[in-house]
């Protein structure tokens, strides 16, 4: 059940129903003249969902609409059932988002501290804090690195570090940006793995196709319009197909 | 961190809570300005020495180097004032000011980076009334150290891939072809680093799309 | 203030402090030391208010104990010593060189900026650091400003160029500062 009055927003994080999953609703963006997202009419409640298209096709643009990082110029993204547009705080505690580049996501000079900072953002209290940064720098094998410099870390131990960063966060979903394409092939199966081994929903856009077996459902965008939604195989076809005429 | 003037020692004056050595040092500048004897001159200089060296234990390289860093200036002003007014006045000027930078240095030696940072922020407090949040401040200082070393790695590979190229990091042509685009290349990466602060909870208003930058647009 | 501003802030006080680590280039008797020019583009990039504040915090950083200022110098002792009115002069100048900058943004090029560099970057920076020079040391007036502004012109004027070389490029690849509006401009 859903009420549309026009101006009148949802008032509060009650509203919220998990079963909804991610919705896009008439979504167009544009930058300036430049359209990079037209039409787009989506719902996401799988488990696992790819989004693949060639650089420029607006596929990273949705991403970022998926957490309210950007703001649909046209039509509504809701998550669980809350507005990006205006419930964006409580949205962003829904969706965590690793992006490309871990340089980009590390914003503490030590390791640690960069793990613990959404937990701040949050409110969490430090003695639970520090349980839940040291128990999320042990799964993912940097707990001996908890006071180092992060920049002293390797690019795939960074990307462990942005990612670690925000499962401590416990969001029901993530979305990834292209989160294999700075890394060597050991490190982007160990992403791969750690991809794979995750509860939450989760969003990849990604130019690397094998990251997205065993997926349920892969999207391919293309000039900012989603032209292929299927399973991964006949996605992937799709898609080399689409790549193959240009 | 790795980079700081803070020297470890389990003494009072480490002890001492940092706003409080902040107002000690700003009482002492008051004093040796308000009151100008060579006598009591000489006097803050050897308590500060004191202080720094038998009570706090630091080593003397610490404050040596800060005493060297205005050498030049103590010679200077000797000089200057030998021949315009008295030796005396010269003498007296010249044991404030190295008072002064001594007992700065013994301050700093003596207290860490957090502990300061976390005195800025409640400086900053009162600038709450006008919208600044202090909380942010802890944050900037967060991002300011982590970038410098990110900086210095693109600086490098920007050389790099200007010297594969065959071009030469000098000279104003230099400016064009490794200046401006390394400003391009990390103004680029302050904004991608700010969706990923916003992404973890930084902050809950949505950036508006915008329209003029093109280049704004995620790649 | 955005997120995207606090980025920028940070971003540019670790540009001043990387300027520091790179050795003086020795251009005539007065060596240069690249921090003024990292307060100049800040200033000439960000514009005022976000350029004076990552000077502030870089000011902030160097205070609290960290050895960011060219030579390896920070604490509290540079702002104690005779040169502390060129270190609190730079907010102020970058201040002046963004809303210099945000006047002239729609004709800007290598000659306003360098004109506004020169403002901001040296006619501000004496106009403070002199003063609490001679105040600091009782230097005569003439010996202040000799020892502290004249040997300095050279390097200073060089430095103003670059920053304007550099800020005209950025302006043009990846403008930070905003259009200016015209009603508030024309006043």
């Amino acid at each position: 059940m859903r009420f549309r009055r026009p101006g009148a927003a949802p008032a509060a994080d009650d509203v919220a129903d998990p079963a909804r999953g991610i919705e896009l609703r008439g979504v167009g963006h544009r930058y300036g003249e430049r359209v990079v997202l037209d039409g787009v009419d989506l719902t996401f409640r799988e488990a696992r969902v790819g989004v693949i298209g060639a650089n420029g096709s607006g596929k990273s643009t949705l991403a970022r609409l998926l957490n309210g990082l950007v703001v649909p110029s046209e039509g509504r993204v809701l998550v669980d059932g809350l507005d990006t547009r205006t419930q964006v705080r409580a949205v962003r505690r829904r969706v965590g988002f690793v992006f490309q580049d871990p340089d980009a996501q590390i914003v503490h000079p030590t390791v640690a501290e960069d793990v613990a900072y959404g937990l701040e953002n949050q409110g969490v209290p430090p003695d639970e804090r520090a349980a839940r940064v040291a128990e999320v720098l042990a799964r993912y094998g940097l707990a001996g690195h908890a006071d180092h410099p992060a920049h002293l870390l390797s690019g795939g131990q960074k990307q462990l570090l942005a990612i670690a960063g925000v499962l401590v966060m416990r969001p029901a979903r993530i979305v990834f940006d292209e989160p294999t394409t700075l890394l060597d092939l050991v490190n982007a199966r160990r992403v791969a793995e750690l991809i794979a081994g995750l509860d939450q929903q989760v969003v990849v856009v990604t130019h690397q196709l094998d990251l997205l077996d065993g997926f349920d459902r892969v999207l391919v965008v293309d000039g900012g319009r989603v032209v292929e939604d299927a399973a991964p195989g006949p996605a992937v076809a799709a898609y080399r197909a689409l790549m193959a005429v240009r | 961190m790795t980079l700081a003037l803070y020297v470890p020692r389990a003494s009072v004056v480490h002890r001492v809570p940092a706003g409080a050595k902040l107002l000690a040092l700003a009482t002492l500048a008051i004093a040796l300005f308000w009151l100008p004897t060579l006598a009591g001159a000489a006097a803050a200089l050897l308590g500060t020495v004191a202080v720094g060296l038998l009570v706090a234990r630091l080593p003397v390289a610490v404050l040596a180097r800060q005493a060297r860093a205005v050498g030049w200036w103590l010679v200077a002003l000797l000089a200057v004032h030998a021949l315009t007014t008295d030796l005396r006045t010269g003498a007296q000027v010249a044991l404030r000011l190295l008072t002064l930078v001594l007992a700065a240095a013994v301050v700093t030696a003596t207290t860490r980076v957090s502990e300061m940072v976390r005195v800025v922020e409640r400086l900053c407090a009162p600038l709450r009334l006008v919208g600044v949040r202090p909380a942010r401040v802890g944050l900037v200082v967060a991002l300011a150290l982590r970038f410098i070393p990110v900086l210095v790695e693109r600086a490098d590979r920007i050389r790099a891939a200007q010297a594969a190229r065959g071009g030469s990091g000098r000279g104003v042509r230099a400016l064009r072809t490794t200046v401006a685009p390394l400003l391009v290349q990390v103004l680029q990466m302050a904004h991608d680093v700010s969706e990923a602060l916003d992404a973890r909870g930084a902050d809950d208003v949505p950036s508006r799309p915008r329209r003029r930058r093109t280049q704004e647009a995620p790649r | 203030m955005k997120t995207r501003d606090l980025a920028y802030v940070a971003l540019f006080a670790a540009i001043i402090a990387v300027l520091g680590t790179l050795p003086a280039i020795p251009v005539g008797p007065v060596p240069i030391t690249a921090q003024t020019l990292g307060v100049m583009l800040a200033g000439a990039v960000l514009g005022a208010r976000r350029g004076a504040l990552a000077v502030l915090l870089f000011l902030v950083l160097v205070a609290v104990g960290l050895p960011l200022l060219a030579g390896g110098r920070g604490g509290l002792a540079p702002f104690a010593g005779p040169t502390a009115g060129y270190l609190l002069s730079w907010p102020v100048a970058a201040l002046v060189i963004g809303l210099l900058t945000e006047r002239t943004w729609d004709r800007y090029n290598v000659l306003v900026g360098t004109l506004v560099n020169v403002v901001g970057g040296l006619a501000v920076v004496y106009a403070v650091g002199v003063p609490v020079l001679k105040v600091a040391t009782g230097l005569p007036w003439a010996e202040a400003l000799w020892s502290g502004a004249a040997l300095f012109v050279p390097g200073d004027l060089f430095k103003a160029f670059v920053a304007a070389a550099v800020a005209d490029v950025v302006r043009r690849s990846y403008p930070v500062i905003e259009r200016p509006r015209r009603a508030a401009g024309a006043r």
